[in-house]
């Protein structure tokens, strides 16, 4: 290999070490149990539809709508227990419905209706952001809320539900790990092991770089497109349940910034070791990389208006080194 | 015969890299006449249309057009010197969302002395200027995209002849049209011959070509194989010229089998096309030949449940067959090594064991996880067994040559026995000693299976094959054992027509 190769292949963890190097040193306490925690807490939501997200890349589409099912999910979470007075697994059940039935609508959008990957999703996006609102008049919702009948709702937040943002388990240090961090631990785990180990990842790559072959080798395509647009749904459904349990309310003002931090991991992704392709670990990785930076920016006493901006450069850096220095753009 | 000649070339040579794709070409175009020119793929047709239009620039030789030196370096500048070209894409020549009358007059809105604004009456009016001319009778103001492909291809040729030009370039003009739209642009184009223009038609089409030739010449691996220009043409000659052998090969021992893996039973793949009938026996290589476009995809998709049969029956090992999709097809034993490597089987982000596993991966997968020292071990005894060169199994395609490349797509179904082995166009870009390899290997392991080639070049099925049928108009029309083939009967049923004794 030359050096061109290694810069390419660990080019992005070297950042990432010389990043977690350099704030330990500038930083005070950077380097603690609870720091890492709360990177990890900071991250947990956007990292769980960044890997919903990769699926879709993975099979060459794309999902705007990840954000919107978050929040819808969040909203439903909401209205279902404070409205409707129902229990913490109802409400995880719609939500987790909710997610598939929008992937669904999704995949059909883009297989039979042939509708392109991001008009269909971005579109998706708009309904739902405006279908959120509609049963509450456009009013963020929590206990004692009143209804647009008049009425008062008196249901309120199961403590099993909120359990989900706020129980912490022990790892050396009591109440040290929230849920949100386990649940991205082992979503990640669970779709990194999918899509590199079973035959279905391995053809849903197949799918995404020819699709063309993929049906010669007999593959059933348009279930396999299908089916990524609902593992991205469900995904971003789980994000808004541990949306929803964190903050306690359907809060409508929440979740702005998910889909553009998703995305943003996704595709910083494709530049860790080289893979030049979606890959749940560089995912995974992106998602850690932006907490990081932010974190220790924070730390560092950097205004958190600049936050957006330092995304934007991690994002473009690793897309050139995807695409400008692996070679792949030209193809 | 008309004396001088419009469009003169002479030693025309280009390469890529190492790859000569021109070795001398001279070329004459004469006024008032239609020279055909007819080539397999890869014969270098295409190279040698875009150095004559502008789009390459040529390696060696020289062009010279009425009298003075022709030297195009970009379309535009062949469009203004008066070689016109109409490409093969008929919507590549228009803009669909346009009107007729803003297509008829698209070049004009750019270059030199075009204005700044756009002035829709004066458009009009020099597209009226242009329909009229050419006798053109389309509504102006329809959108393009509500024309037939037909009238599309009319408006690209009308615009491209409003610069009068001397020659004008059709490459494949009827590929995506039916015979009654062909028939309009054969009125056309018999038109622009009493003009005097001097027209280059590429054409496959045998029944285009018995219409309009006034001359037909044959390429061949980059060079001229034949001018034909005596009346009456010798189409069976350009054909030869064209396809027939080049060099004279060991004959292969024939083999025949009298258990049946296939039958197909009246078999229509396409509209009015005869019904297809045969067998395929165990142990069996069959080729099946014929001219670009004449249905043989069509049949090998047919066959590997890629698309469906008008009317017809199919029975493998006893059992009736039709499947609606390529896995019911694989599930069935019937694999397909389809043409065009790199659209349609290379999946280019994958490496070598990747790709030759991809159709195979529920039997080499327990639980759903892929076994992948089983996908390694069978790589590599596919990589051993077809002799690709490489350096390892987990090399990317890209890095391998096209003969390489293609052996990994033939290595891929090869993992596993097929009861129905079809390979359409397995030699395509593929250099001569991987072509004998794979050859090779596909009669050494013939037995147990039957095996189905889809070729044009007759030299490929000659060497590869027990049984040839020729394939013409969506149906078979010959049958010859490869044993003392008679060449000329073949090339006369390649080219369509009633054989020169028969006449």
């Amino acid at each position: 290999m030359t050096l061109r190769d290694h810069a390419i292949r660990y080019g992005f963890i070297v950042l990432l070490f010389g990043l977690i190097a350099y704030f330990a040193i500038a930083a005070d306490g950077f380097v603690s149990p609870q720091s890492a925690v709360f990177i990890f807490q900071s991250v947990a939501i956007t990292g769980v539809l960044a890997l919903g997200v990769t699926a879709t890349l993975v099979v060459g589409g794309f999902d705007l709508s990840i954000g919107s099912v978050a929040t819808s999910a969040m909203m439903a979470a909401a209205y279902v227990m404070v409205v409707l007075e129902q229990n913490a697994l109802v409400a995880v059940v719609v939500c987790l419905l909710i997610g598939a039935i929008v992937g669904l609508i999704n995949g059909w959008l883009i297989v039979y209706m042939r509708v392109p990957d991001l008009l269909a999703t971005l579109g998706m996006m708009f309904l739902l952001v405006g279908l959120q609102r509609i049963p509450t008049e456009g009013r963020s919702i929590a206990t004692g809320m009143t209804m647009p009948d008049g009425s008062v709702a008196n249901g309120k937040f199961s403590d099993a539900f909120l359990a989900l943002g706020r129980h912490r388990f022990d790892f050396f240090i009591p109440n040290l790990i929230p849920v949100s961090v386990v649940v991205l631990l082992v979503l990640a785990v669970l779709i990194w092991f999918f899509l590199e180990y079973t035959r279905f990842g391995r053809m849903m790559y197949a799918v995404g770089s020819n699709e063309r072959a993929a049906e010669l080798a007999g593959a059933p395509v348009k279930a396999y497109k299908i089916w990524a647009y609902v593992i991205s749904g469900v995904f971003a459904s789980i994000g808004g349940i541990l949306l929803a349990a964190r903050l306690g309310r359907g809060d409508i003002a929440s979740g702005n910034n998910l889909l553009l931090d998703a995305v943003a991991a996704a595709l910083i992704g494709y530049a860790v070791l080289g893979a030049a392709k979606p890959n749940a670990f560089g995912t995974a990785v992106g998602a850690l990389f932006v907490g990081i930076l932010l974190q220790g920016l924070t730390m560092m006493n950097a205004p958190y208006y600049t936050q957006d901006f330092v995304k934007g450069v991690v994002l473009v850096v690793a897309l050139v080194f995807t695409f400008a220095l692996s070679g792949r753009g030209r193809r | 015969m008309v004396g001088n000649a419009v469009f003169r070339a002479e030693g025309l040579r280009k390469s890529f890299g190492h790859n000569e794709v021109l070795g001398g070409v001279s070329l004459e175009l004469h006024a008032g006449e239609v020279t055909v020119l007819m080539g397999a793929n890869g014969a270098g047709k295409s190279t040698l249309v875009k150095i004559i239009s502008g789009v390459y620039e040529r390696g060696d030789g020289t062009m010279g057009l009425a009298g003075q030196a022709f030297a195009p370096n970009t379309p535009a500048e062949a469009i203004r010197a008066g070689v016109v070209t109409v490409h093969q894409n008929i919507n590549d020549g228009v803009v669909a969302d346009l009107d007729v009358a803003t297509n008829l007059t698209l070049d004009r809105l750019s270059g030199s002395g075009a204005s700044f604004l756009f002035n829709p009456a004066r458009v009009r009016r020099q597209a009226k200027a242009v329909a009229d001319r050419m006798g053109l009778a389309i509504d102006l103001k329809a959108r393009v995209s509500d024309l037939s492909l037909a009238d599309r291809q009319v408006v690209a040729i009308a615009r491209a002849l409003a610069h009068q030009p001397k020659v004008l370039i059709l490459d494949e003009p009827t590929s995506s049209l039916s015979s009654a739209e062909a028939d309009r642009l054969f009125a056309l184009i018999d038109r622009l011959r009493e003009q005097g223009v001097a027209i280059l038609y590429i054409s496959h089409r045998m029944s285009d070509i018995r219409r309009l030739a006034d001359r037909i010449v044959s390429m061949r691996d980059g060079v001229i194989s034949g001018v034909f220009d005596k009346k009456p043409l010798d189409y069976e000659g350009a054909v030869n010229a064209m396809l027939g052998r080049k060099i004279h090969l060991d004959q292969i021992v024939v083999r025949s089998s009298d258990k049946a893996i296939l039958t197909i039973e009246e078999l229509r793949i396409a509209q009015g096309a005869r019904p297809i009938s045969l067998t395929l026996g165990d142990g069996e290589v069959v080729a099946i030949t014929g001219l670009v476009g004449v249905g043989k995809t069509a049949l090998a998709e047919t066959l590997f449940g890629v698309r469906k049969p008008l009317s017809g029956t199919m029975v493998l090992n006893g059992k009736p067959y039709a499947p609606e999709t390529t896995g019911e097809a694989i599930a069935a034993g019937v694999f397909l090594v389809a043409k065009d490597r790199g659209e349609n089987g290379i999946v280019s982000g994958f490496n070598i064991q990747e790709n030759i596993s991809l159709p195979f991966h529920k039997r080499m997968s327990r639980l759903g996880v892929l076994r992948r020292r089983l996908e390694r071990s069978t790589a590599r005894r596919q990589i051993e067994e077809l002799g690709i060169v490489c350096r390892s199994e987990k090399d990317e395609l890209a890095a391998l040559s096209g003969g390489n490349q293609q052996k990994v797509m033939v290595a891929r179904w090869m993992a596993q026995d097929a009861g129905l082995f079809i390979l359409d166009e397995p030699f395509q870009g593929v250099d001569i000693s991987a072509r004998r390899d794979i050859a090779a290997k596909l009669r050494a392991s013939a037995n147990g299976r039957a095996t189905l080639l889809f070729v044009t070049e007759l030299d490929e099925a000659l060497e590869t094959a027990d049984r040839i049928l020729v394939m013409s108009e969506q149906t078979i029309v010959g049958e010859h054992r490869n044993a003392d083939v008679d060449l000329d009967r073949l090339l006369a049923e390649v080219a369509g027509g009633p054989l020169h004794s028969a006449a």
